[in-house]
């Protein structure tokens, strides 16, 4: 019972009050920061695949980039704005959850903009005649194809989700990994790996993979039962 | 539609609840950017209730290297600075983003390496001698290189020894203590290490302890209030209780208590 | 359905629907359309070509041409899902495009939720109360015998079944004039028939009829007024009968003796 998997589910079993912690700090910044991505980037993916500006195609590519912007430099650059010398530093957000949660949701953002952007685009080639009969304008359309999108557009949030959930750079600059208060699942398994604790990070490592399987299947059983009951 | 409106509304409100609720209520507590040696020796699991216990003031420690510890405290994003290199942190009273320094403990640091010895460090005289002749065995040698107290430290002893590091032997990790010796324990290598982080480091293969006790290797750890002069919203009351009590005889008992596997970790120093 | 629906959309005008249906009998407010040498180009190509024509209230009027005629662009002209780029088109009301019409499409887009919901959605556009919608929406699904499918989602229903939820999605519009552009092409014949008699049902309430086929039969069976297209172009325009009996145009005789013409 000394492996990973023994110390894993010992922790479970015990329900460890500083490990119940630290998920639930984990799941409140990452879900926190999923819902702020999905307010601001649904809508804006939606208006990004309808509207036609100079300079659209610039700024498409622009999110499309911006999915891979590396979390350590989200962080960073979430920690100088929100640094005391920073523009926002009389907030006093840093080494808080929320730093963390606004480093993960712009983390997400461009996820969340770029799938929804492709998935309405993809909607609106077919929607686009019926609609405007029907009468709907382009605004008007947006929460329809939205909301006919939908099953879709979970893949994206789903995909928002597990890169805010993985990762571990941003959370470690902006939220410094204080015990009992920034420390999250990915922090806490790399501040075991620093100290040598193998064991500890790995059983953290298999919580932490139990329970983005859990959410991937309950999206995943939640998107096939909309499939087969709304077509 | 009128679902997609009312859902995205509402979450949109439970949303905002849930950012409102994240700030910490009280804030009757003091941040102090302190090391991930530090951190990781467990040193602050021991002390920090105790102090908890007696001034109700939460400490929240953000485990940093020195140079990011201290870069932390110039930016006013700490109330405390808690490190050990001691002339970066005269520089740091001296540019006017600390208040004072004060001795707290020490440490020391030991050189380890793989059982058998390749390059017989074991019986050296000397600090300087012991890492001289792992230089000449071109025995595999991990370093921090990351700028940190300890990388600072080592790098000094090269240059008592006359050795400038180089070649497929000397190994930069650019990383901290933990995952430096996580590297050294797989490619059976040298390093200097904290003998904090080392003792409460549990992945040690084939490592040990192989040379320890020179005066050169003792590794100070200084205290130091962010300036409140130069970021106002410092919380220097709270800090000063902290420091007051950390170089107290109650602070200073705490740290000589605490000890992993019989053996003490930190030495009182305050005066 | 079939011939029971014209009897049940009997039933209906005289109980529930009369409110709504009262805005139908003063006549239309919209009808005439006319085209004044209207015409559309993409890049410079024209594909309608100086359309003149003026499409009256109340009567059935099929398009017919060949593949590639421009039918069903000229239905999208008429309806304004595209701008004539040369000429103008008039609506009798002025407005450049009237709340009371309504299209129904080869493949119509049928939205990703219940029955119900889709014809739901056009009033909710039209600003209609939740009362009101609920009203018109409990009216249409009996009047096109879609009640046992209300709670269906849309899209899994049969070919058939999905043309019946467009048309009665469109008949829910009140309009005064409906669009059709080949709406059995999809159907095997006795899901065409249930359709053929559902228009037939419309014009008899007095909703205008302008439909396009390529189906002879179903010409001859609909049509009251006949519009001939050629290469985008209005080749004959008039009443049904002397054109089965003799077209005056070449294409045309052609188009009806069965011959590919381009």
């Amino acid at each position: 019972m000394d492996g990973p998997f023994g110390i894993a589910l010992g922790l479970i079993t015990s329900a460890d009050a500083a490990l119940m912690q630290i998920i639930g700090l984990s799941l409140r910044v990452t879900l926190t920061a999923v819902l702020i991505a999905c307010v601001l980037g649904l809508p804006l993916g939606a208006g990004l695949a309808l509207a036609r500006f100079p300079g659209r195609a610039a700024v498409i590519v622009m999110f499309n980039a911006l999915m891979g912007l590396p979390p350590v430099v989200a962080g960073l650059l979430v920690y100088l704005l929100l640094s005391r010398s920073g523009p926002f530093g009389d907030l006093g957000l840093l080494f808080t959850p929320t730093a963390m949660v606004i480093a993960q949701t712009l983390l997400i953002l461009p996820i969340v903009i770029s799938l929804t952007r492709s998935v309405v685009e993809d909607l609106w080639v077919e929607y686009r005649e019926q609609l405007r009969s029907l009468g709907a304008g382009r605004l008007r359309a947006v929460p329809t194809l939205l909301w006919d999108g939908r099953v879709s557009l979970l893949t994206g949030v789903l995909a928002g989700f597990g890169r805010a959930s993985a990762e571990v750079g941003a959370v470690l600059i902006v939220g410094g990994n204080i015990a009992g208060h920034t420390r999250t699942m990915t922090t806490a398994i790399t501040l075991e790996t620093a100290r040598g604790s193998l064991g500890l990070a790995v059983a953290l490592g298999i919580i932490l993979m139990a329970l983005t399987l859990t959410l991937n299947a309950l999206a995943w059983g939640a998107g096939q039962w909309a499939r087969g009951r709304l077509g | 539609m009128s679902h997609t409106r009312r859902n995205t509304s509402l979450g949109f409100v439970s949303g905002l609840a849930m950012l409102a609720a994240l700030p910490a209520a009280a804030q009757d507590f003091i941040t102090v950017a302190s090391t991930t040696s530090t951190e990781n020796s467990g040193l602050f699991e021991h002390i920090l209730p105790m102090f908890q216990d007696e001034t109700g003031i939460e400490v929240r420690v953000v485990a940093q290297g020195t140079g990011q510890a201290l870069e932390t405290g110039r930016r006013g994003d700490a109330d405390v600075v808690f490190v050990h290199a001691r002339e970066l942190e005269q520089a740091f009273v001296a540019d006017g983003y600390g208040v004072q320094r004060f001795d707290v403990m020490y440490n020391d640091f030991v050189l380890v390496g793989p059982g058998d010895d390749p390059a017989g460090i074991a019986g050296a005289p000397s600090a300087a001698e012991a890492i001289g002749a792992i230089a000449g065995a071109e025995a595999p040698f991990a370093s921090r290189g990351d700028d940190s107290g300890t990388h600072v430290a080592e790098q000094n002893l090269w240059a008592t020894a006359w050795v400038e590091p180089s070649g497929g032997w000397y190994r930069e990790t650019g990383s901290g203590m933990g995952p430096t010796l996580n590297t050294a324990s797989q490619m059976n290598a040298y390093a200097l290490t904290d003998r904090g982080t080392w003792l409460s480091f549990q992945n040690r293969g084939e490592l040990k302890i192989l040379f320890e006790g020179d005066e050169v290797l003792f590794n100070p750890y200084g205290v130091i209030l962010v300036n409140p002069e130069r970021h106002p919203h410092v919380t220097a009351e709270a800090g000063q209780i902290f420091i007051d009590w950390i170089t107290s005889a109650t602070g200073q008992d705490a740290i000589a208590s605490y000890t992993l596997g019989g053996e003490q970790l930190f030495f009182p120093s305050a005066n | 359905m079939g011939a029971g629906t014209s009897r049940m959309r009997g039933d209906t005008i005289s109980t529930e629907g009369t409110p709504m249906r009262a805005l139908r009998d003063t006549g239309s407010a919209i009808l005439p359309l006319r085209l004044d040498s209207a015409g559309f180009a993409i890049d410079g190509k024209p594909l309608l070509s100086t359309l003149t024509l003026s499409i009256a209230p109340g009567r059935r009027l099929i398009v017919m041409g060949a593949n590639g005629a421009g039918k069903s662009l000229f239905l999208r002209l008429c309806h304004g899902l595209i701008e004539p780029t040369s000429g103008r088109r008039f609506w009798a009301d002025g407005s450049t495009r009237p709340d009371a019409q309504a299209m129904v499409f080869q493949r119509p887009v049928l939205l990703r939720r219940s029955v119900a919901a889709n014809l739901d959605y056009p009033l909710k556009l039209r600003g209609m109360s939740r009362g009101a919608r609920r009203d018109a929406v409990a009216t249409t699904l009996q009047r096109f015998g879609l009640e046992p499918l209300a709670d269906r989602p849309a899209r899994l229903l049969s070919g058939g079944e999905q043309q019946r939820l467009a048309l009665a999605r469109a008949w829910a519009m009140r309009p005064e004039v409906l669009f059709l552009d080949e709406p059995c092409s999809a159907l095997d014949p006795s899901a065409t028939r249930i359709i053929e008699k559902m228009i037939e049902s419309f014009a008899a309430e007095g909703i205008t009829i302008v439909m396009t086929t390529h189906d002879l039969g179903q010409a001859r069976r609909l049509a009251q007024d006949v519009a001939f297209l050629h290469r985008g172009r209005l080749i004959e325009h008039g009443p049904a009968a002397p054109f089965f009996a003799g077209p005056q145009a070449p294409e045309a005789r052609a188009f009806l003796a069965g011959d590919l013409i381009w």
